[in-house]
Formats: C-alpha cells, structure tokens, sequence
C-alpha cells in the first residue's frame, strides 16, 4: 500500500514540540522507551519490545560445506524480513530501500566486529562447518527498527544452543541440543539509533518523528565501550562536539541494555532450570482484559459413534471400485479390461507401428483386448486401445 | 475401527490477546498449548488495480514461516485459510477495496492450521471486519491404534496414520474446509468429523467469553 501522507499541520506540531524539547509520548530527549525482552520455547528465539515495536528473532543451525576461501571458518547468515504485519507499506517479497538498509547494517555490525568467533563453528575443516541463521521478523513497526532488530539478534544468538557433535573417523553425529551449553557469549554489540531534526538531537524516535527527521546517525558500541561502527545518513552535517556528546550518551545507553539483556538471559535459564514451561505461551499477560486463557477441557463423545455411522448410512454408495492393478509379467501392469474401439477407423496407419505388425494385421477390432500399460512408452497409439502386444 | 468407548478426548489450554499490534487494524495471538500463532489484519483498505475485483473486497492471506521465505507449504495452508475466510466474510460490503490477513507463526507444536484458523477468526473480530459466522478450526488425529486424538502436539501427529484439519462454522456448525493427511476409511473420516464439531463448540465458548471478558468494562 502507499503510504499515508504525513500532514504539514502534522510535521509542524512535531518539529514545534521538538524545539521546545517536548516529545509525543512525554519522554526526555535523550530517553528510551520501556524496553522488554522475552524468550520463545525452543532456544535461540526471542522477542523484544521497545514501547509499541515488536521484533522476533530465531536463530537456527545446520552443516554445511564451507566457503572456498575459508574453509576452517563458520558462516553466519543474517536475514531481516519486513513482515507486512508490522506495515501497511510494507510488502512481502519486495526488497525496498529500508529493507536493504536495515540488513546491510546488522551484517556490518555483527560481522565485522566479530562478536562471534566463527572458527569455533568449524566441525570438519574444508568438509563440515555450521552454518548460523539469524531470521529477524519485524512484527509491528513504530520506530527505531534497527535499533530493535540488533539487540533480538544479539539476545538470540546469546539464547542459542547448537548441537553438540561427535566425529568418530569419517562419520559425524548431532546429538540434539538438550545438554551442551554454546560456551560462546558474543560481546554484546548494539546499534544505537540517534535522529536529528534540524538541528536537535533525539535517541530512540517513534514512527511519527522518524518521518519527520532530517538526517540520522547511527552508532554499534560494544560494552567495552568501543565503537564498532558509525553511520550518518540524511545529509545532515554533524559538528565534532554533536559526535562525541552522541557516543557519549550511546555508552550510557550500552551499559543499561547489556544490564537488561544479561538479566533476561538469567531469569530465563532459572525459569528453564526449574522446569517450567517457559515461551510465547507464558508471556501473554494474564491481567489484561483483552488476554484470556482456558485450561485443558475434554470433549463430549457421548453420540458421537452413532452420528458418524448415520451419516455414513445415509450416503450414496461409493462409486465403482476399480481393481488394483495387476502384474501379469514384470514391467507390465494391467488395470481393468479394454473396451472395443469405437473410432471406426480403418486400420491404416500401422507404418508407424515400430512393433506389432503382424498383430495389427490380425485384425482384432472385433475382439475385446486387454489394455496393458507397458513401460515403454514409444508408441503413439496409446488412444488406440486393444491394439498392443 | 472404531472409537473406543469414549476415550478423554482432550483439546490443550488454550489461550487469546487481541489488540497487542499498533499498527494493524486487528491483530491477535492464539495459543493451543505450546503451538503459537500470531495474526494480524488490515482492511479495508486501498487495493492494487491488478488485484481489484468490481463488486467484492480483495482477501489476501499471508503466512510467515518462522525460518526462511515461504514455500510452497505455507502457500497450501495460505490457500485453506483463505477459502475459509472467504465464506465466513461479508466481501460485498467493501468492493475494490483489499483485506489482508498476515499469519507468523511463533512456534509450532501441532494442529498449525487450526490455530492459524483461529488466530485468523480472532483478528478478523478485532479488525471489526463484517463476517456472517464465525469459524474455527479443530485438528484430529487417527493414531496407530485407531483411537482420535483431538488437537495433537507435534509428537503426537508425527505417530499418527491420519491428520486432519476441518473448518467448523459457528451457526450450523458445518465443515467448511477441510485439509487431510494420510489414510483413513470413511467411517473414521464422519467420526472424526463429529469429533471436531463436539470440540468446536468449546472453541466457540472461549471466543464469546474473550470478547465479553473485553468489553466487560464497557457493557
């Protein structure tokens, strides 16, 4: 779908609100929302929240033949998926420029700066490596999508437990994920989003001030506080001061999201630990008036035997039944008796008969033949039938 | 073969949000069990002239895998829901407009289409979308030793001779759709049939109960 204008009387409330330090939702400058991560049943998928943006992330694994040029190294493979749930312009299938953007930054940010060791990936050098797939879905889009998505790839990858693996001489065995713990914890990289409007500088923009922004600067810090990678766009030109107040405030932001991930890692492996069921399921929040759950309810099967069969009494009968096949000789099956040809064609065009002449001469159309299938399949009198040896 | 007696035909908790998307006019999740679903709805809403049909509004149904681009399964199961969203919606209220029904799937342990079925019914319902009946899905399941199973989990299904899915209407309680899998005789097929009907009544309780739980501070 198109998308909907944005109205001037719109963009100029905003741009006003802004210069007078004021914020739709009522936050500070340089505030984020409320940010809440949560963890699905099987390991290595996630969900995270920041205010009304919702992102799902799944990391899955499989043995692959390495890349030529590397062969004792993993390969990690990075996919961002616009879903059309999370907008209405979004469309399924269509690379559009957002989508390019968005994918190529959290490949830049999570594999050049190496968070993940992939030689630790490697089973068989040159033959068997794993490959990594982190899927990311954006499932409601309000804001700050890149900001989101790294930090679900980040959480997920962290959440992620592959398959141990045995090699005994040629033969390689995966034992499912149950017990081995993945021993590595990616230094936490983050993609911090900052929006410029004019000449004010906002962290965390919700949809409506995205579309009003003029340039953005993005920053991925890890939590020693380095900086893994810096992108401006928007053509908006940054003094030095506005750069170093920027990464000053993205290693602020690093060290409370690291804070949270850490916990949220935690208070899942405790919950998992205990044995409880954990994933999608248990999150939903009971307490709201739109969330209800029903317990496990049986069924009523008391007439259910007697309706069936008096349906089924009181179909038609089922249509002829044909026979199954028959095997006369090997290679040859055989369904049914023929019928007698009703062209009433002359029996002219043998020529083309590779096989068969002598019986083509015999005459047979007034005999009922079998009609044999045959493996062969040359003939191109297959409309004739009775006519085959 | 037969139902034994009365087996503990058992449907797994199951569980509703609606509204927890912003952006979509109608979003809902529905789990049964561990098996989660997660739909959202938009429409009626501006169509591509390629897709516009003159006197109806345009379904498009979608469903996202959790890993990958969709295949040619979800475009099977894509095309069951659509064929029941269709019968169930008032298409002829909103001509050359378009509807879109966006399925993600969050996790899958059994009876996938049915909780897409639902998941669709309940996003539709949030979206306000005009619907003659309401539909549900049930997933049976003919294990090896001829018992049903209503609503099985991924194990369950993987050991069974037969799965099917059935589309169940909320006025006359009717199949709708149906999508099998495996062999099964046709008495089994009218039993499981009755089977799901019995379960879909209990579907239909938990839908009332959802929307009277929201709008409880309301009415």
């Amino acid at each position: 779908m198109k998308e909907t204008l944005l109205s001037n009387c719109e963009r100029d409330f905003l741009l006003q609100a802004i210069a007078e330090k004021k914020r739709l939702d009522g936050r500070q400058t340089y505030d984020y929302r409320k940010m809440k991560i949560t963890f699905g049943t099987d390991y290595g998928c996630c969900f995270v929240d920041l205010g009304k943006t919702r992102v799902m992330a799944q990391v899955s694994c499989e043995l692959v033949a390495p890349k030529e040029s590397r062969p004792n190294e993993g390969i990690m493979f990075f996919n961002i998926e616009l879903s059309p749930m999370a907008s209405p312009t979004f469309e399924q299938g269509r690379q559009s420029e957002l989508s390019v953007k968005l994918n190529r930054q959290l490949e830049r940010c999570l594999r050049n700066s190496k968070c993940i060791d992939t030689e630790s990936l490697c089973v068989v050098s040159g033959e068997k490596v794993w490959k990594i797939r982190v899927d990311v879905h954006v499932l409601n889009h309000d804001g700050n999508l890149m900001d989101v998505a790294s930090i679900a790839a980040i959480t997920a990858l962290c959440h992620f437990r592959r398959p141990d693996v045995s090699i005994q001489g040629d033969e390689v065995t995966v034992v499912s994920p149950k017990e081995k713990w993945d021993e590595r914890y990616p230094s936490s990289d983050h993609v911090f989003f900052l929006s410029f409007c004019r000449t004010y500088l906002l962290v965390d923009p919700c949809e409506r001030e995205e579309r009003v922004m003029d340039g953005l600067l993005m920053i991925a810090m890890n939590k020693h506080r380095e900086i893994c990678s810096i992108q401006s766009s928007g053509g908006i030109m940054l003094l030095k001061e506005q750069v170093m107040r920027c990464s000053k405030i993205a290693s602020v932001k690093v060290s409370e999201i690291t804070e949270l991930l850490i916990k949220a890692l935690e208070n899942d492996k405790k919950a998992r630990k205990e044995g409880g069921r954990c994933g999608f399921a248990e999150s939903m929040p009971q307490e709201r008036i739109t969330a209800l759950k029903f317990e496990e309810t049986s069924v009523e099967m008391t007439d259910v035997a007697e309706r069936a069969s008096d349906v089924v009494q009181g179909a038609e009968a089922p249509p002829l039944m044909v026979p199954s096949p028959v095997v006369p000789v090997p290679g040859v099956g055989q369904v049914g008796l023929g019928l007698q040809n009703t062209w009433g064609l002359e029996e002219e065009d043998d020529d083309e008969e590779e096989e068969a002449e002598e019986c083509a001469n015999r005459g047979e159309e007034g005999e009922e033949k079998v009609t044999k299938m045959e493996v062969e399949r040359h003939k191109k009198d297959a409309s004739r039938e009775g006519q085959f040896t | 073969m037969e139902v034994c007696g009365s087996p503990a035909v058992t449907l797994r908790e199951f569980g509703c949000e609606q509204s927890l998307l912003s952006r979509p006019d109608g979003s809902a999740s529905f789990i049964q069990g561990d098996t989660s679903v997660l739909a959202a709805a938009y429409g009626p809403a501006e169509v591509k002239v390629s897709k516009e049909i003159y006197d109806r509004a345009t379904l498009d149904v979608l469903i996202q895998p959790k890993v990958g681009l969709p295949s040619v399964r979800e475009r099977a199961q894509e095309q069951c829901v659509r064929e029941t969203c269709e019968a169930s919606l008032l298409l002829s209220l909103h001509p050359r407009s378009s509807l879109t029904l966006i399925l993600q799937l969050i996790h899958d342990d059994g009876s996938i289409l049915s909780c897409f079925l639902n998941a669709a019914c309940m996003a539709l319902m949030d979206a306000g979308l005009p619907m003659s009946f309401l539909f549900c899905g049930v997933t049976c399941a003919i294990d090896v030793d001829g018992q049903i199973i209503t609503d099985p989990t991924a194990a369950q299904e993987k050991e069974s001779r037969a799965v099917m899915t059935f589309a169940i209407d909320s006025k006359e309680h009717k199949v709708m759709m149906s999508s099998t899998k495996g062999s099964f005789s046709v008495n089994e097929l009218q039993q499981c049939v009755a089977v799901s009907q019995k379960a879909s009544e209990k579907i239909f309780q938990f839908y009332r109960d959802s929307v009277k739980r929201r709008y409880s501070k309301i009415l």
